[in-house]
């Protein structure tokens, strides 16, 4: 199958606002999983409620606070735009921001399963051995959390090519800008006599998952050799 | 350098309240049944666990005292671990694990050093190695060498031998010895298994119920009744330094020790070398007048000290040969037959002189 410039140009920016979304949210995750995993403090149910709020939001909802929030007229947005020169809203940077929102409570939840299964005995051994906390979470449980993060990484990788109510709220529907594939999926169903186009780009999104499934699988495995388990 | 140590928590119904030092290297066993507060107390002196009260002394370093607040975090203490599961680092190289407290120590030991412990321990084959790729027994040697070279003021393993089979501790025990006697480091070897205090240590702390029940030389302590009362263990029998005097022409060793000499095939080591010699109690029979025209080539003179009956058919004979105590298990009748008395003199012959290799 050849694709045509519109359809390439959807699967190019999906693969981008996803690669952004996930990298941008990682950190965040990481932080958020190694504080409720490794620490205790007042509140902690409510902060983990709140952290898995993206999972049970309709994803339109979080859109919309999204654009409550950070479009060019809100406070926050207007802000973004004149001190960082920043627009989310109608940019594919804000259906980067939406994936990422919606898809954070993967890499969170995997990373922190991951976090919480480390054997504390490693790390104690890893003190007696002169290892200060940073030179610990360095050394030792970042790598040892590898596999976690990898598997969290993927699953939400794979969330965000599926993203479609948080997009479409925030940043519509632009071809080019903001149309990723199940976008250009909708808008050829509203098309009269777009049947094969939305066949053609869902044929892409199948192929594009086996694609993805095949090199998670790949990824894990040679993640798992990396560090001898 | 002198260890000190004095340790006091409780923990619900369970009181922890030991003290004891350490004065010179070699391997001080501290030794108990299960639940005795052995780890705990291993755990307070590396500073895994931060107990009430009480206070550790490395040397010149107050590394822990409830009174003045000082409570140094494990990585500051200088006190190498060898845990019972090892916990070799599972995504790095045998080598790399090696590395981790090398690196990080305070005085770096040098890479002469380095090859020495890789060299003492026989890890050279398997430096590339990850830790899954180990057997059990080059686990704990790799868990060994990597604790030792943090350059560590005290070394503590915690029932190092626990989680081995027999046939792995047997592998392992000789590098144990070695390490006892090349490194001149002291060492906490935690344990509830009374051969292996026998095979490796210098002196004893004798633990239970978060108390220090015993505590002495184990030349000493081992052949002492009184002692195998308190452990609650049969007499292992005496443990002695014997030094190597001649290699005789009939095809035996001569070694001298502190109240006579005794004869054990031939041994590799020269003269001059002292070795650590066992007598199990179940090999020392005695007699009351000097026997003639036996096989056995070791027969010493003793004096009874002391005696009690064991069990229905055992008894329990201490003896002294010179200054050297000696312990025989006899059966109950045969200790009844030869009324055998404290302050009799008799024979004690030898069977079997158990020469743990160095």
């Amino acid at each position: 199958m050849v694709l045509l410039p519109a359809e390439r140009e959807a699967l190019l920016l999906s693969l981008k606002i996803s690669t952004v979304a996930v990298a941008a949210a990682l950190p965040f995750a990481l932080a958020a999983a190694y504080m409720l995993a490794r620490t205790r403090f007042p509140g902690k149910t409510f902060v983990d409620g709140v952290l898995h709020l993206p999972l049970v939001l309709p994803p339109v909802v979080v859109g919309y606070l999204l654009l409550m929030t950070l479009g060019t007229r809100e406070p926050l947005g207007a802000w973004l735009l004149a001190h960082l020169g920043l627009r989310l809203a109608f940019s594919w940077k804000g259906a980067a921001l939406a994936a990422g929102l919606i898809t954070f409570p993967f890499q969170f939840r995997a990373i922190r399963l991951a976090l919480q299964s480390l054997d504390g005995g490693l790390s104690e051994a890893a003190e007696t051995l002169g290892a200060g906390p940073f030179d610990r979470f360095v050394n030792l449980v970042l790598p040892l959390a590898l596999p976690g993060i990898v598997a969290g990484a993927i699953t939400a990788f794979a969330a965000s090519l599926g993203e479609f109510g948080a997009i479409i709220t925030f940043v519509s529907n632009i071809p080019g800008e903001t149309q990723t594939l199940p976008l250009a999926i909708y808008s050829a169903l509203q098309t009269p006599g777009g049947e094969i186009e939305a066949a053609r780009l869902s044929a892409l999104s199948i192929a594009l998952a086996l694609v993805g499934l095949t090199l998670a699988e790949l990824a894990d495995r040679r993640v798992r050799v990396l560090i001898g388990q | 350098m002198t260890i000190d140590i004095r340790l006091h928590h409780r923990f619900g119904t369970f009181e922890l309240n030991a003290a004891f030092a350490i004065d010179k290297p070699g391997i001080t066993a501290l030794f108990g049944p299960s639940g005795a507060g052995k780890s705990t107390i291993a755990n307070g002196v590396a500073g895994l666990f931060r107990p009430a009260e009480g206070r550790v002394v490395l040397g010149d370093h107050v590394v822990f005292d409830s009174q003045s607040g000082i409570f140094l975090p494990p990585r500051a203490r200088r006190v190498g671990y060898v845990f019972q599961d090892a916990r070799l680092f599972p995504h790095m190289s045998v080598a790399s694990n090696l590395r981790f407290g090398w690196r990080r120590a305070e005085t770096r030991a040098d890479a002469n050093e380095f090859a020495r412990i890789v060299d003492m321990l026989g890890l050279e084959s398997f430096l590339a190695r990850r830790p899954a790729k180990l057997s059990g027994g080059e686990t704990s040697r790799v868990a060994l060498g990597r604790a030792l070279l943090s350059s560590p003021r005290l070394l503590i393993l915690d029932e190092p031998l626990a989680a081995l089979d027999a046939a792995r501790k047997a592998e392992i025990l000789p590098w144990l010895g070695r390490l006892r006697d090349e490194a001149a480091l002291p060492m906490i070897y935690v344990t509830h298994a009374l051969d292996e205090v026998a095979r490796l240590a210098d002196s004893i702390v004798l633990l239970r119920d978060g108390r220090v029940d015993a505590r002495g030389a184990a030349f000493d302590l081992l052949p002492d009744l009184e002692f195998s009362n308190l452990a609650g263990t049969t007499p292992l029998g005496a443990v002695l330094a014997a030094k190597v005097t001649v290699h005789r022409d009939d095809g035996l060793t001569e070694l001298a020790f502190d109240g006579g000499a005794l004869f054990v095939p031939r041994l590799e080591s020269s003269a001059g070398a002292v070795l650590r010699v066992r007598l199990r109690a179940e090999d020392v029979m005695l007699a009351r007048v000097a026997p003639e025209g036996i096989s056995a080539n070791n027969v010493l003179p003793v004096t009874v000290a002391a005696a009690r009956v064991a069990d229905d058919s055992h008894a329990d004979v201490q003896l002294l040969c010179g200054a050297t105590k000696i312990v025989s298990r006899i059966t109950r009748s045969s200790f009844q037959r030869l009324e055998i008395k404290p302050g009799m003199a008799m024979f004690a012959i030898v069977k079997s002189v158990i020469v743990d290799s160095r």
